[in-house]
């Protein structure tokens, strides 16, 4: 200890006395500095991010691999044993599916709604203000009381779904919705658009108001129409919006889970069932803690390589310039 | 390196850093002590519980305040849980090796699950007192001959059903048979009366059906030896499961009950709360959720013992059901254990009044008023057999899979043999 003081002391007087500081030229001990002073700052956010990320990842990667009810020492290692009896199950092949599903829908159905209504409402409409917040109104609620609001609303027999069905002549849906399998999904969807598209409406809408309308009007003196206008102007200079739009709402519908879980459970049969819902029945109804880690990961796996995938290929345009490269001095 | 000065920048920055990991570590070591003596000679122990409704809501305060009022020393702790967050916050605390001192549990497989990890006091020889309660509702709680909680109240499924809608119905008397069973199914259908009330969401309310069943056909042994055996394909399951197939083919349940759910509204208690379907299986609870969810039948409610099967071993006299109780962590102040004899033996009267309880000291039951809940405690007592909830006997990874054969089968997924096989399955690897 005591040396390293002195050399630190020697070290400062030789620099100070002998060496007047070499002016604006970045010498690589400086540089040193600036690196040092950015790695203080950032350790209390990487502590964190290490501590409450990385770390729980760690440990669910490595419980995975284990056959462990939850309770005394993860002692019986299986391997890859946990991931082998995933793929062999039918019903997680199935929540696959379904969540496939839910990303077709969102991505075909929920966006082109969201855009619709977003290009409606960014005309000069009388009280379009009430229309955006009408509209946003559902996303602001919380997804408990989304769900067991249409848990009424769909209840067989009583409910208000029930009652509108039979007013428009279609009796065969009444007590079905939520309690059948053949139409929980499309219902469950319902459920989600009504939730979520305010949301996606509002980016559009943003993304709306920031194009300039000295463009629009150029082109409508050049004689397009309002398709033309929409097809050639808005929607390319949407594009941004409208990729972290999609982004959004695909990491979104993989990890559904509240909404699902109050409305039906994954149920009936299975029917509803989506990864996060799989999860939490083996880790806190079934204490195969082991085997719901497996699920986690491959949950992880798939959320991890689709975002990375999707920010290398789509994303790259509009992140470009956005960042702040390191290495570019 | 070493020659670089640090900067006050990012002196400021070490010191923030250095405050931040003493409070992180400070929070991480704050609970790993229990409750123990402290400075002040007084003790303290934990208790969760799960009475967030009534009447243990206001009940359970209450005789905790009138022990430590007798004991000025003891200070309880009290954390009061809603049943589903209590078991997923028991399991965090679980999979960490710890419990509080004395907590909920309603025995089987999972207390079976935290005595095998040796984290739950063995109470056999401290409870001297245990003479006094009767034997079907320690039963859960005994696990190789060792007792490891204390109940605080037992109960029984059996059928809840409408006098007047089965008067209406033209059936005069309940049936003691499955085949005068499904006769009174048919009645009510052709009557056009929802005879059942499921709440197919939930999957433990239609585990009843078959783990009855299972008990009148196979047997009480049957349903034990399976248990360590890990085999469920005894032809005596299978037949129960073809049993609860002819039920269901009667079309029983109300339009939509596979997305019922069981106090919600609209759900089962709340359909046979009022009037409309017939009846349902259920524990000692089903009139206060009938009420609370729907509406009080009052007189026109009765309760009636689950049917025997014709050619089945097992007799109307063994009951399924399950209560409450609470267990001590390895190591808990022994004081814990004078609260639990104080909340159970010396609080028995005021458990009862408050109607929510069912007796568990023997013959307490005498002091109920109630005639629902009078059948209910004179049927246990005449047990000759007891058979705790499936889903909580056996391990969890195995009562899930009870629970959702049974639902399979009933929604028309599965066939009698593939619910043995799959249950069988679950019980093997687990």
């Amino acid at each position: 200890m005591p040396s390293s003081v002195s050399t630190l002391t020697k070290e400062r007087t030789v620099e100070s006395v002998a060496a007047p500081p070499p002016p604006p030229a970045r010498s690589r001990l400086s540089r040193w500095g600036a690196w040092a002073s950015v790695a203080w700052f950032l350790v209390p956010a990487l502590l964190l991010f290490l501590v409450f990320v990385l770390a729980p990842i760690v440990v669910a990667v490595w419980t995975g691999f284990f056959k462990w009810g939850g309770i005394g020492p993860m002692a019986d290692f299986v391997g890859f044993a946990n991931y082998t009896k995933l793929f062999d199950d039918q019903v997680f092949i199935g929540d696959l599916w379904r969540g496939l599903y839910l990303i077709l829908m969102s991505v075909l159905v929920q966006l082109p709604f969201a855009l619709f209504t977003a290009v409606l409402l960014n005309q000069k409409l009388r009280g379009r203000a009430v229309y955006r917040m009408l509209f946003f109104a559902p996303y602001i609620l919380s997804e408990v009381v989304t769900a067991v609001l249409f848990t009424m609303i769909f209840l067989p027999g009583a409910g208000m779904a029930d009652h509108l069905a039979g007013f428009l002549g279609l009796e065969g849906l009444q007590g079905k919705w939520l309690a059948d399998p053949s139409t929980v999904m499309p219902t469950l969807f319902v459920v989600m658009i009504w939730k979520y598209f305010g949301f996606h409406m509002m980016l559009f809408l943003a993304g709306l108001q920031s194009i300039p309308s000295e463009i629009l009007e150029a082109a409508s003196i050049d004689g397009a129409g309002a398709w033309q206008r929409f097809r050639y102007i808005t929607l390319p200079l949407l594009g941004p919006t409208i990729r972290i739009s999609v982004f959004l709402s695909i990491i979104g519908s993989i990890q559904l889970f509240d909404l699902v879980w109050v409305m039906t459970a994954g149920g009936p049969n299975h029917s509803s069932e989506t990864m996060a819902i799989a999860m939490f029945q083996f880790g806190f109804k079934r204490y195969q803690v082991g085997y719901a880690s497996a699920i986690s990961v491959v949950l992880f796996m798939i959320s991890l390589v689709f975002s990375l995938f999707y920010q290398r290929y789509v994303l790259r345009r509009d992140l470009s310039g956005a960042v702040t490269s390191g290495g570019g001095r | 390196m070493a020659s670089t000065v640090p900067s006050r920048r990012s002196f400021l920055a070490l010191a923030g850093l250095t405050t931040l990991s003493v409070a992180l570590t400070a929070a991480c070591g704050a609970d790993e002590s229990g409750g123990n003596l402290s400075a002040d000679g007084k003790v303290t122990f934990e208790w969760w519980n799960i009475a967030t409704t009534e009447p243990g809501k206001s009940l359970f305060p209450q005789i905790a305040t009138a022990f430590t009022a007798a004991h000025p020393n003891i200070v309880i702790s009290t954390t009061s849980l809603e049943n589903e967050a209590f078991k997923s916050k028991l399991t965090a605390t679980t999979s960490s090796g710890k419990l509080p001192d004395v907590y909920q549990t309603w025995g089987g497989g999972v207390l079976q699950q935290q005595v095998d990890a040796g984290l739950v006091e063995d109470l056999t020889d401290l409870l001297d007192w245990s003479a006094q309660l009767t034997p079907v509702s320690l039963q859960a709680y005994q696990i190789g001959g060792r007792t490891y909680g204390v109940p605080y109240d037992i109960g029984m499924v059996g059928f809840w059903y409408n006098k007047k809608l089965f008067a209406k119905a033209g059936i005069t008397a309940p049936p003691a048979t499955w085949a005068e069973y499904l006769g009174v199914v048919k009645k009510l259908k052709a009557a056009g009366i929802t005879p059942i009330a499921l709440a197919g969401k939930e999957k433990w309310p239609g585990h009843y059906y078959w783990a009855y069943l299972a008990m009148r056909v196979a047997g009480l042994p049957a349903l034990q030896k399976a248990a360590t055996s890990k085999d469920f394909t005894d032809p005596g399951f299978v037949k129960a499961g073809v049993h609860l197939k002819e039920l269901v083919d009667l079309q029983p349940f109300q339009p939509g009950f596979l997305g019922a759910g069981y106090a919600t509204p609209g759900g089962q208690a709340a359909s046979v709360g009022n009037g409309k379907a017939a009846m349902e299986l259920m524990g000692q609870w089903g009139p206060s959720v009938q009420k609370d969810a729907g509406a009080d039948l009052g007189a026109d409610l009765g309760f009636f013992p689950f049917p025997t099967v014709d050619g089945g071993v097992g007799q109307a006299t063994e009951v399924f059901g399950g209560g409450g109780g609470f267990a001590l962590r390895k190591g808990a102040p022994k004081e814990a254990l004078d609260f639990l004899k104080f909340f159970v033996l010396e609080n028995e009267s005021k458990l009862l009044a408050s109607n929510g309880y069912l007796p568990v000291v023997k013959g307490a039951e005498s002091r109920l008023t109630d005639a629902n809940k009078k059948v209910v405690a004179e049927s246990l007592v005449k047990a000759t057999g007891f058979q705790l909830f499936l889903d909580q006997a056996y391990p969890p990874a195995v009562g899930q899979e009870v629970n959702d054969s049974v639902a399979d089968l009933i929604a028309g997924k599965k066939t009698p043999e593939q619910v043995t096989a799959s249950i069988t399955e679950a019980a093997k690897s687990a």
